[in-house]
């Protein structure tokens, strides 16, 4: 099958890779563009662990193939913090043990992180609506909604002394 | 002398050692997405392979026709049975001490079997050349039910093995059959179950389900023929397990592989076997010389690699008409599948089911299990468990119920009233076991307490009296359970799998400067071990968890272990750190006497240091003894400053715990909810409890999605029913509870630092707890069990036979 060249931004590069029109958007980030940080789970569009950005919103992209997102603006994990300074997101994981075998962390706090820009004040149902698309097998969830409240409670600390 | 007691303090606390809610070292790199999993693994020239799977649940395979495959450009090579015959690698050895086809020779036994391994220069290409290859089938009788597996009627499944009337656990009564295995007195229990004023009788089914880890299982294979070196990365939760297997397997030199289990996502049991993807990436990498990476998909990870539980367990409990238990008896009917691939201790073949008298003193038990084969996938591995204790405690906890009901009796009073007391330990089951400790009665009552039990009881007769009036459709359920564990396999005198002694180990390195490098023969899957093996550590030589890096799963630089699985890291490879902690600590005496110039009995060990006994100022810090052991010559003691320890445990760990679950459930629709979960747990010494908490939580959930919903059904042709995330359940956030957790501790007596294991407590407990919440709900309209899953549409007919929509 011919391959097609697609531009797409990834995590404020502009990057080309070649295509074909049915190759899935997570296979060409992890496998030519080495975005290894979002992880296929189950490539059905029920697990969450791929999940990205796309112009401002969550996207499964096992749900997406490649081609659809020429000209796009992604986000992955690897574009959310730096190891000198984390998001307040990874910082607060971390912090409140919102993570495990760490499968499904990236396409997590992805997700979270979006929510976040949707509803930066969300009360624990919020959180735990705004992130059901997206499993976890080891924590139970309890400290994943934990981590997404208080990186949301320091977001507005933030915001308000600034 | 104050000042030097909070010093002394503050030095503790700087170790970051045992008891301390440490952060996590291996979550800088998770959360940046900076982990490293078997399908982030990319080498030049690396192929990929996929699988074509059978359709059928049992059929013969007439002819498989890979011609059109071959020609498809891009793909390098297809095998089949015949091409790894040559080998002897179209079958190969279970851990159960059966053996299973690598691809279909002759025929498939259950829906999804491996049937021929397209190697292909990219994962799109392998998938369009799996839909090449033609297989002709002859669709043979399917069976699925176990119960009908020796009947007059019954198709053989194992023709390979129709005529061999033993098996590698004893005598075979039918060419379906696999084994039978009986523990404890049988004349006795029936004799007391005979003669007791009540007996309670019931099946309880432990459905079929799936580990299902976030990351399915994988491997990637790298023939170097150059050199002749093999190396295997995967999935692998037992690594060590896996290069002598591969040794044994294909004849290359056991210090000719190097096997590598990077980032797991997860594992719960799934990634302890051999897969055929295992063997077939290793032979394609063989054959073609370059590196072959098989990742199986979602649906083949559910239909193919090892599922779990499916036990039918018959009991019966005697007890007087006071409620002291005086017998138990248990026939289980285990459906294995198609191979019997169980990841058991060989003398083992049902595991450790014979815990099943639970937390109780039981004077008489029996138990007798038989393995059988049907048309469906192999595996019965120890999901979240330590080899069958989830399904004997679900089993007792069950039965604890129903007898309850038998005898009108609070079900929490009926508990209390048979535990084994706390002067009965060491105590010795009817079945066999020594428990090591336990206080069974404290943990129970602050459990009740906790909770407000007796108020709970009257708010449920209330509700019953309102549903009946007619005031409410709502009904609640109050779900008890107090589970045993038995973890930490094991004793080597004991426990072997395919004849490996089920020891761990620790390697321990110091450096010059004082920090520290430890290696163990076990493997991290979200359990945290860089973290927590490291504050064992601290607090054995006094040097921080900041500054020791602990490294597994590189069987190259890690000493030889049995893996992680049925909770056995702490109890033996823990224990396997602090006796070569222990050990690093007696050079380091010697060392320090000798800087110091006194006698190794004049000094005691003070957290970090050596201290001459009655003369506090004159000490030497582990920090200046790691130093001197390398760059002092010291007359009589070698440089370096290292250890090993090979642990081989003297008796298994026995974790118990106490939970209980309020449920509420809409009768006209069968939702449940959960409105409280209580679960108290005693794990022994605990050593990180903020990584205690999250395991409960996680087993928690995954307890709550067996009990409720999750599970691997086959229509009457073998076809899996559930075989995506649509079908097969895992909780969301949305479904999922908070959980309130808490804990006593009874250390182990005969581990090191007295740690029993917790990560696979919650799903023992749990499991029991939901669904014992479930059957709580419809006892006073006179349900006395209902089998699991616990989903909305089974309890909404629960109610519907209980006359509860008229």
């Amino acid at each position: 099958m011919s391959k097609q060249t697609i531009s797409l931004n990834v995590n404020g590069k502009s990057v080309t890779a070649k295509a074909e029109p049915r190759e899935l958007l997570i296979h060409v980030l992890r496998e030519q563009l080495e975005i290894t940080g979002p992880h296929i789970g189950c490539e059905t569009s029920h697990c969450g662990a791929c999940t990205v950005e796309i112009d401002g919103m969550s996207v499964k992209s096992c749900t997406l193939f490649a081609v659809q997102a020429q000209g796009k603006e992604i986000t992955t994990i690897e574009g959310l913090g730096d190891p000198d300074k984390l998001h307040v997101l990874q910082e607060k994981f971390k912090e409140h043990h919102g993570l495990q075998c760490g499968y499904c962390t990236p396409g997590m706090i992805t997700r979270a992180h979006r929510l976040l820009k949707e509803n930066p004040s969300p009360t624990e149902e919020d959180v735990r609506f705004g992130i059901a698309g997206n499993l976890c097998r080891c924590t139970g969830y309890q400290n994943i909604v934990k981590s997404v409240m208080a990186a949301a409670e320091e977001l507005n600390n933030k915001e308000a002394t600034t | 002398m104050s000042a030097t007691a909070e010093s002394v303090q503050e030095r503790r606390a700087a170790l970051k050692g045992l008891g301390t809610s440490r952060k996590r070292v291996e979550d800088a790199r998770f959360t940046q997405g900076k982990g490293n999993y078997v399908d982030d693994i990319k080498l030049p020239d690396m192929l990929f392979g996929d699988f074509v799977r059978s359709q059928h649940a049992h059929a013969r395979v007439k002819s498989i026709d890979t011609s059109a495959a071959i020609e498809l450009p891009g793909v390098i090579a297809v095998l089949t049975a015949k091409d790894l015959e040559p080998l002897s690698l179209h079958w190969m050895p279970t851990l159960a001490g059966d053996k299973q086809m690598v691809l279909a020779d002759g025929k498939v036994l259950f829906q999804g079997q491996e049937v021929a391994f397209v190697v292909a220069e990219d994962r799109y290409i392998a998938a369009d050349a799996v839909d090449l290859v033609k297989v002709e089938y002859e669709e043979l009788p399917v069976l699925v039910d176990p119960f009908k597996a020796e009947l007059p009627d019954a198709p053989i499944l194992r023709e390979d093995i129709a005529d061999e009337k033993e098996g590698a656990h004893g005598a075979r009564r039918h060419p379906n059959h696999i084994f039978t295995w009986e523990q404890g007195d049988k004349a006795g229990t029936e004799a007391v179950i005979g003669e007791a004023d009540v007996v309670a009788e019931e099946m309880v089914y432990y459905h079929r389900t799936h580990p299902c880890p976030m990351e399915t299982c994988g491997s990637v294979a790298s023939m170097d023929k150059v050199n002749g070196k093999l190396t295997l990365w995967g999935t692998f939760q037992a690594p060590h397990v896996v290069r002598t297997v591969a040794s044994l397997l294909s004849g290359i030199a056991e210090h000719n592989i190097r096997v590598v289990s990077p980032d797991i996502g997860g594992g719960f049991g799934n990634k302890v076997g051999v897969y055929p993807g295992y063997v077939c990436s290793i032979v394609a990498s063989i054959v073609t010389g370059q590196p072959v990476k098989w990742v199986e998909d979602r649906m083949e990870n559910l239909s193919a690699t090892a599922f779990a539980r499916d036990y039918w367990m018959q009991g019966k409990i005697a007890a007087t008409k006071e409620g002291k238990i005086l017998g138990l008896w248990c026939h289980t009917t285990a459906d294995h599948g198609a191979f019997d691939a169980c990841a058991d201790p060989t003398k083992y073949p049902a595991g450790f089911m014979s815990i099943c008298t639970g937390s109780y003193d039981i004077p008489t038990a029996y138990l007798a299990v038989d393995g059988i084969y049907t048309n469906k996938a192999p595996g019965g591995v120890a999901y979240r468990c330590s080899f069958r204790v989830t399904e004997a405690a679900y089993f007792i906890e069950r039965m604890i119920e129903v007898l309850a009901i038998k005898l009108n009796m609070d079900a929490a009073e009926l508990r209390a009233k048979n535990f084994i007391r706390k002067d009965q330990f060491p105590y010795q089951s009817a079945l066999g076991w020594e428990y090591d400790s336990g206080d069974y009665h404290t943990a129970w009552d602050k459990a009740l307490d906790a909770v407000g039990y007796k108020q709970l009881r009257a708010e449920q007769a209330q509700q019953v009296e309102d549903f009946k009036a007619g005031k409410t459709r709502k009904l609640m359920g109050v779900g008890l359970c107090h589970f045993t564990e038995i973890v930490g396999a094991g004793p080597v005198k004991n426990c072997d799998i395919l004849g490996m002694g089920m020891f761990d180990s620790c390697e321990i390195r110091i450096h010059p400067t004082g920090s520290a490098l430890a290696r163990l023969g076990t493997i991290s899957q979200g359990q945290g071990h860089a973290t927590t093996f490291a504050q064992i550590l601290a607090s054995e030589i006094g040097i921080s968890a900041d500054d020791i890096t602990i490294e597994e799963g590189d069987t190259d630089t890690a000493p030889y272990g049995l893996g992680t699985y049925g909770s056995r890291s702490t109890p033996v490879a823990g224990a396997a750190t602090a006796m070569a902690g222990r050990k690093i600590r007696a050079k380091a005496q010697m060392i320090a006497a000798y800087l110091l110039e006194v006698h190794d009995n004049d000094l005691e060990w003070e957290v970090d240091r050596f201290v001459v006994k009655g003369a506090p100022e004159r000490f030497k810090t582990m920090k200046e003894i790691a130093y001197a052991s390398y760059n002092q010559a010291i007359p009589g003691v070698e440089p370096g400053l290292e250890a090993v320890s090979y642990y081989d445990p003297p008796n298994m760990t026995y974790p118990f715990g106490a939970y209980i679950c309020v449920m509420d459930i809409d009768v006209d629709t069968g939702e449940a909810g959960v409105r409280q979960f209580y679960a108290l747990d005693d794990c022994g010494t605990r050593i990180n409890p903020m990584i205690i908490e999250g395991q409960v939580h996680g087993g928690l959930t995954e307890a709550l999605a067996i009990a409720m919903g999750q599970e691997i059904a086959y229509d009457e042709l073998g076809n899996v029913k559930t075989g995506t995330l649509m079908d097969f359940f895992i909780p969301t956030s949305w479904e999922t509870p908070n959980y309130q957790t808490d804990y006593t501790e009874t250390p182990s007596p005969h581990h090191p630092i007295g740690a029993k294991g917790v990560g696979e407590s919650p799903n023992v407990g749990g499991v029991p707890a939901f669904s014992n919440a479930v059957n709580d709900a419809f006892r006073a309209f006179g349900l006395t069990h209902t089998h699991m899953p616990h989903d909305h549409w089974r309890i909404w007919q629960t109610a519907n036979k209980l006359g509860l929509h008229n």
